[in-house]
C-alpha cells in the first residue's frame, strides 16, 4: 500500500492529469463503498425507526430514534438465549480448533513418524470434499451418540479443520528448529516443547485461525439448523431465520434482530482485521 | 478428523447406493437407482442448471467488480485500507442477516429497490417471486457478498507485481488503461484462476442465502443443489437420494476445477492449489 502511494505521488509531481484522475478514482470508490454499505446502513437506520415511518422512502434517516425496537425484538424472540447458545458453540469451536490444529500442525511439521506424509496428504485431500458429502453421515453419528439438540452435537464435528492444521503446519515449518533443539537436549518432552516454545511463538498464526473460526462458527447456519430442534438450543442465526418467518412484516424488528445477529462478527472483524487478511493470503496458497 | 471427515465420506458413498429413510432398520442396496431416479424425474437436472447459473453469475460478476475495485484501491494509495475494509464488510456479515435485509429491500411494494426504480419511471418486478428475476436477484446479493473477498486477494496479488514494470511502461507513454490491460490483467491471471476456482466451489455450496431469500422458489427456480440435498434428507427422509446429490456436487466441483485448470494452462505455470 505504501509503495503504491509513493508511485502515484511520484507521477503526480510530473503531471497534473493524474491528480484529476485520482479524484475520479476516489469518487468511483466512494460510490462503490456506498453501494457496499447501503444495505448495512439501511439495516441500522430502519432498526431505529418507528413502525410508522418505515415505509416513507424519502427519509433514509429515522426522524425519531426508536431504541425500543431492540428491546422489543429481544423480548419477542429470546435473543438472549440464542446469544448464549451461539456463544457457547463459538467458544467451543474456536478453542477446539486452536488446540487441535496447533497440536496436529506441530506434529506434522516437527515429528517424524511412519505414514506422516500419507496422513498429511489425507488431511489436504479432505479439504477438496464439499461439506455436503459428509453432512448426512455426520448428522447420523451425532444422532447415534445421542447428541442431537445439544452443545456437544453443535461443536464436536467442527473441532478440527484441515485448513487449521495446514495453516499451523506451515507456520511451524517457518520456525527455526534450533530453538527447540536446546530444550530437547535438556530432556524436555515434545509436548512440553510444544507448550512452552512453539505455542507462544505461534500467536500470530493462532490469532489468524481464531478469527477465521470465530466468523465461521458465529455465522454458521446449516449445521445448527440440522442438529438443533428445540427453541432453547437455537443459535442466533437460526433464531433470526425463524424470527423472519414469524415477523415478516415488522421491518423494524427484523432489522434490529439482523443487526443483533451480525454485530459480534463485525466487532470481531474490526479487531482481527489484519489477521484475517493474513489468513486469506495463506488460504490462497493452499 | 477421522470420525467426522474420513468415515463420513466413505459412509455417504455407501448411503448413496442404498434406500433408507434414516429411521427403519432396513437399508436395501439399490445400486445407482438413487442417481437414476433423481435424474429421470428432472429434479436433479434442474437443480444442477440452477446451481451453475448461480455459480457463473457470482463468479463472473464478483471477479470483474472485485478486480476493478482492487485496481482502483491500489491506485489511490491513500485511504486504501479504509476502502478495503468497507468492501470487505459484506463478506463477514452473517448471511442470514444479509438475506433478511435484501429480502426487505427487494420487497415488490415498499422495498427500496423498487421505490428507487419507480422514481426513475420503471416498474420493478416482484423480484423474489418472479421465475425470471428471482435468480438474478439472488446472484446480485451473492456478488455483493463475494466481491470484498476477491478485492482483498487481488490487492495482495497487485502488490507482488514489480513497480519497475509499470514505471518502464509509463516512461514509454502507456495510458492507465493500457497499464491495466497489458500489465495488471495478465500478471494477475494466476490470482484470477485461483479466485475463480474458489468462487465456483463456494457458489456450488450456497445454502443459507437461498434458503432465506426464496426457499428454492418460485417453483424450484432457485432450488440449488444444497437446498435440494437438505430437502431430500430432512423433509422427505430420502437419505440415499440426498447422499447421491452430495456426490453429484462433489463430481461437478472436481470436474469444473479440472476444466478451469486445463483451460488456463496454468498447471505448467505452477500455481499452488
Amino acid at each position: 500500500m505504501t509503495r503504491s502511494a509513493g508511485r502515484v505521488q511520484g507521477s503526480a509531481r510530473t503531471l497534473d492529469k493524474p491528480r484529476r484522475g485520482k479524484l475520479a478514482i476516489h469518487l468511483a470508490l466512494i460510490a462503490g463503498a456506498l453501494i457496499m454499505m447501503v444495505p448495512l446502513l439501511w439495516m441500522l437506520t430502519t432498526s431505529l425507526k418507528t413502525t410508522r415511518s418505515v415505509h416513507l422512502p424519502p427519509y433514509l434517516l429515522p426522524t425519531e430514534f426508536a431504541w425500543s425496537n431492540y428491546i422489543e425484538a429481544w423480548r419477542a424472540a429470546d435473543f438472549a438465549r440464542f446469544y448464549i447458545n451461539s456463544g457457547v458453540m463459538t467458544v467451543g469451536i474456536v478453542g477446539g480448533q486452536l488446540l487441535f490444529s496447533s497440536l496436529a500442525g506441530y506434529a506434522f511439521a516437527r515429528l517424524k513418524f511412519p505414514g506422516r506424509n500419507l496422513l498429511f496428504f489425507l488431511v489436504l485431500a479432505t479439504m477438496m470434499v464439499p461439506l455436503y458429502v459428509t453432512l448426512i453421515p455426520s448428522y447420523l453419528i451425532v444422532r447415534w451418540l445421542g447428541w442431537l439438540d445439544s452443545y456437544q452435537g453443535l461443536i464436536a464435528p467442527r473441532l478440527v479443520s484441515a485448513f487449521g492444521i495446514f495453516l499451523m503446519r506451515q507456520f511451524y515449518l517457518s520456525i527455526p528448529s534450533e530453538l527447540e533443539e536446546a530444550a530437547l537436549m535438556d530432556g524436555a518432552s515434545r509436548l512440553r516443547i510444544w507448550w512452552s516454545i512453539a505455542l507462544p511463538l505461534s500467536m500470530p498464526a493462532l490469532a489468524t485461525l481464531g478469527i477465521f473460526a470465530f466468523l465461521f462458527s458465529w455465522n454458521d447456519f446449516l449445521w445448527p439448523l440440522i442438529v438443533t430442534s428445540s427453541a432453547g438450543m437455537r443459535t442466533v442465526q437460526l433464531g433470526l431465520a425463524e424470527f423472519t418467518g414469524r415477523y415478516g412484516t415488522r421491518w423494524t424488528l427484523l432489522t434490529a434482530g439482523s443487526l443483533t445477529a451480525t454485530l459480534p462478527a463485525i466487532i470481531a472483524f474490526l479487531i482481527g482485521q489484519r489477521w484475517l487478511v493474513r489468513g486469506i493470503r495463506v488460504e490462497r496458497m493452499k | 478428523m477421522g470420525v467426522f471427515t474420513i468415515y463420513p465420506i466413505l459412509y455417504s458413498g455407501y448411503l448413496s447406493l442404498h434406500a433408507w429413510d434414516g429411521l427403519t432398520a432396513a437399508k436395501p442396496f439399490v445400486g445407482f437407482d438413487n442417481y437414476v431416479r433423481l435424474a429421470s424425474s428432472g429434479v436433479l437436472g434442474r437443480s444442477i442448471w440452477v446451481t451453475l447459473y448461480y455459480a457463473a453469475g457470482v463468479t463472473v460478476g464478483g471477479l470483474l467488480l472485485g478486480l476493478v475495485a482492487a485496481v482502483l484501491i491500489h491506485w489511490v494509495g491513500r485511504g486504501a485500507a479504509v476502502y478495503r475494509s468497507i468492501y470487505f464488510l459484506p463478506a463477514i456479515t452473517a448471511t442470514v442477516a444479509v438475506a433478511v435485509v435484501w429480502k426487505l429491500l427487494l420487497d415488490p411494494g415498499s422495498g427500496y429497490v423498487n421505490t428507487v426504480l419507480r422514481s426513475l419511471g420503471i416498474i420493478g418486478p416482484s423480484w423474489l417471486r418472479s421465475p425470471v428475476w428471482a435468480m438474478p436477484a439472488v446472484i446480485v446479493v451473492g456478488v455483493w457478498k463475494r466481491l470484498g473477498f476477491n478485492t482483498v486477494v487481488y490487492l495482495a496479488g497487485l502488490q507482488t507485481i514489480p513497480h519497475s514494470i509499470y514505471e518502464a511502461a509509463e516512461v514509454d507513454g502507456a495510458s492507465r488503461w493500457n497499464l491495466f490491460r497489458r500489465i495488471s490483467v495478465p500478471m494477475l491471471a494466476p490470482t484470477t484462476l485461483l479466485l475463480a476456482i474458489m468462487s465456483v466451489i463456494d457458489s456450488f455450496m450456497v445454502f443459507d442465502q437461498v434458503f432465506i431469500m426464496t426457499g428454492g422458489g418460485p417453483i424450484g427456480h432457485t432450488e440449488v443443489l444444497g437446498l435440494l440435498l437438505y430437502k431430500l434428507a430432512f423433509r422427505y427422509l430420502d437419505l440415499g437420494g440426498a447422499s447421491a446429490v452430495g456426490w453429484v456436487m462433489f463430481a461437478l466441483i472436481a470436474g469444473i476445477s479440472l476444466v478451469q485448470w486445463r483451460l488456463s494452462g496454468s498447471g505448467s505455470r505452477g500455481v499452488g492449489l
